[in-house]
């Protein structure tokens, strides 16, 4: 109300110094408004071309930095080696394994972290009266807010303790096994699915809130009981809100470095639940600050993989957005 | 079969049980979060005190502290959001007023989805190729902070174009119609309207700015010390360490202690953000409700 009490005002000050100068603007002159005007449309264009800018270059630079090391070391070696000694008199830089390790423990983490999200999500829309949702809300908004690295030390503190326990108790005797103090592929997994979970509720959430209610009276209408209802006509409707949850919870898992590069151990292995094991990011985090020449390049390399990853879950994503618009529409 | 009755309900064990188990899903977040804060607190509470906040790490004067990572942090928030806010704002406004649907806009607002999905540690590579590296700033707070511009770009972006969306058309109409011009209009009407909205993106910015480690590990760097007298300036061209990169290299060295009392400060701080945000959401819920 304020505001358009005040424009009227201004405007008719404006207007009787113009006419005192015998303009017809209520700013300035036509000419300066003019100016004004194209110079606060291009700049407005240039600032929104940022991110156009930003991306085209981190492509770039990624691609122009990990490449190198595919001819140098020679692609098959590289992508599908398994042997990564890289300090090594005679170095090899095989990263299958450190791939592999991403590809599953991302899995791993959303089969734990989906089904909660989802049943969370569930609760929040459907189940839960207003004044648990007032509790749990919160709650997961907060989990989306703590730093990546407090979720690592609490993987130390915590978990790697217990999983050292129960590596103990598993392995009793086996001379095979390398013991890791517990930092290990399922604390990497376990920290990973927490990670996910704000962003797997939030999204499932909204779209289960985005289905319409006439879905739903006309299930308990013929006699389907609630649960019957969730389960068989409001979580297919909101299908693809679900799916575009669980992509953007593996674009968050693969990305992840800081909290699982102390929690996933120190050693490239094959991704056994009870191997120590190296994510991609992982991976780069821990070797950058010594790599030197060859190494480093095969480091750029590794993040080149992952760019690869991101950029895929990206397309995926863009597509499914525009299929639940159109269905919306 | 007498007793059918449409008000005797059927129970059936299998709802109850998913009921079960819906209630446990909800469970496990709320204790999540209560145990991550507790635990902390617990452990942290202990080693935060005046001492801890207003010394830097020395050997030589045997004191440990984190004044030097708390300023640093600072710097490195209002650099990168001088740099951000203005472009994020700027791009929204510009996909929210002036441009027209096609190619162009389907471009910038992919390329914006992107830049959110790419994760940290691809940002810390390339800022430090490319800002670091090709641009020569090396291992400082200048290069952190552009780094985290790219980063957090998208968030701004999107939280003001959401702010202009939800100011009603017959604002800018009303506007026009007395005969302003565009950019008198969105400075004077859109802007201000949008304002709480604004706020909260640049909130969440600072937010994701305090927890940012990958990024900056190989950017900014991890310098501790605090500025010296006369180089304000200066500093920015020298590498510091956020609080989060400390907290991280804390932990790898294995020094639990001061790593807990950091996560306690970022607990503290996180708290305060996430309270700030609800409070302005729920200011601008009501002021749309009128």
């Amino acid at each position: 109300m304020l505001l358009t009490k005040r424009i009227p005002m201004k405007v008719m000050q404006e207007k009787g110094r113009n006419m005192r100068n015998s303009t017809i603007s209520i700013v300035g002159s036509r000419k300066t408004k003019r100016i004004s005007e194209t110079i606060a449309h291009h700049i407005f264009t240039i600032c929104a071309f940022f991110a156009v800018l930003g991306v085209a270059s981190i492509t770039v630079y990624m691609i122009i930095n990990g490449t190198p090391a595919l001819a140098k070391v020679g692609i098959l070696e590289l992508l599908f080696g398994s042997d990564w000694s890289p300090t090594a008199a005679n170095p090899r830089y095989g990263i299958l394994y450190v791939i592999f390790t991403s590809i599953i423990g991302t899995t791993l983490a959303i089969l734990i972290g989906v089904p909660v999200g989802v049943l969370s999500a569930v609760f929040l829309a459907d189940v839960a009266p207003k004044k648990l949702v007032a509790v749990v809300k919160p709650a997961v908004e907060l989990l989306a807010g703590i730093p990546s690295v407090i979720y690592g030390l609490l993987g130390i503190m915590i978990l790697n303790p217990l999983m050292y326990r129960l590596e103990l108790a598993l392995f009793k005797g086996s001379a095979t096994h390398q013991f890791t103090g517990g930092s290990n592929l399922i604390s990497a997994v376990l920290v990973l699915a927490v990670m996910i979970l704000p962003t797997v509720i939030n999204i499932s959430e909204s779209s289960l809130r985005a289905v319409p209610d006439q879905l739903k009276a006309a299930s308990l209408a013929v006699g389907a009981s609630k649960i019957q209802t969730i389960f068989k006509v409001q979580i297919p409707a909101a299908k693809s809100g679900i799916i575009t949850a669980v992509v953007l919870g593996v674009g968050r898992a693969i990305g992840e470095a800081m909290a699982i590069s102390l929690v996933a151990g120190s050693s490239v292995n094959f991704p056994l639940p009870f191997n120590s094991v190296r994510f991609l990011t992982t991976a780069i985090v821990s070797e950058m600050g010594y790599a030197a020449d060859t190494h480093r390049e095969v480091l750029f390399t590794i993040g080149l993989v992952l760019f690869g990853f991101i950029m895929m879950i990206n397309t995926i994503l863009t597509k499914l957005l525009k299929k639940g618009n159109r269905n919306d529409d | 079969m007498t007793d059918l009755s449409i008000m005797k309900k059927n129970k059936r064990i299998t709802d109850q049980l998913i009921y079960m188990i819906i209630y446990i899903s909800a469970a496990i977040s709320v204790l999540l979060i209560a145990g991550i804060i507790c635990y902390v607190f617990m452990k942290g509470i202990n080693t935060v005190n005046w001492e801890f906040l207003t010394n830097v790490t020395s050997v030589l004067k045997d004191t440990s502290g984190i004044a030097g990572n708390i300023v640093n942090t600072l710097y490195i928030i209002v650099i990168t959001l001088l740099i951000a806010t203005p472009i994020g704002i700027g791009s929204a406004i510009y996909l929210n007023e002036y441009a027209k649907p096609g190619k162009l806009v389907r471009l910038i607002e992919f390329t914006t989805e992107t830049l959110a999905g790419i994760p940290s540690i691809i940002f810390g590579l390339f800022g430090m190729v490319f800002f670091g590296i090709a641009l020569g700033f090396g291992y400082s707070i200048l290069t952190g902070s552009l780094t985290l511009t790219l980063m957090i770009l998208p968030l701004i972006t999107r939280n003001t174009q959401e702010a202009l969306k939800t100011v009603p058309e017959s604002y800018r109409s009303g506007a026009l119609g007395l005969g302003t011009t565009k950019w008198y209009m969105i400075r004077t009407i859109l802007l201000p309207s949008a304002m709480p909205g604004i706020i909260t993106g640049i909130i969440l910015a600072v937010g994701r700015i305090v927890g940012e480690s990958a990024a900056l590990l190989f950017t900014a760097g991890s310098g501790y010390y605090l500025p010296k007298s006369g180089q304000l300036f200066g500093k920015v061209l020298e590498s510091g360490g956020t609080l989060s990169v400390q907290l991280y290299l804390n932990m790898s060295k294995g020094q639990y202690e001061i790593a807990f009392g950091i996560a306690t400060v970022l607990l503290i701080i996180v708290l305060i953000i996430n309270f700030m945000t609800r409070l302005l959401t729920r200011k601008f819920d009501v002021s749309r409700k009128k």
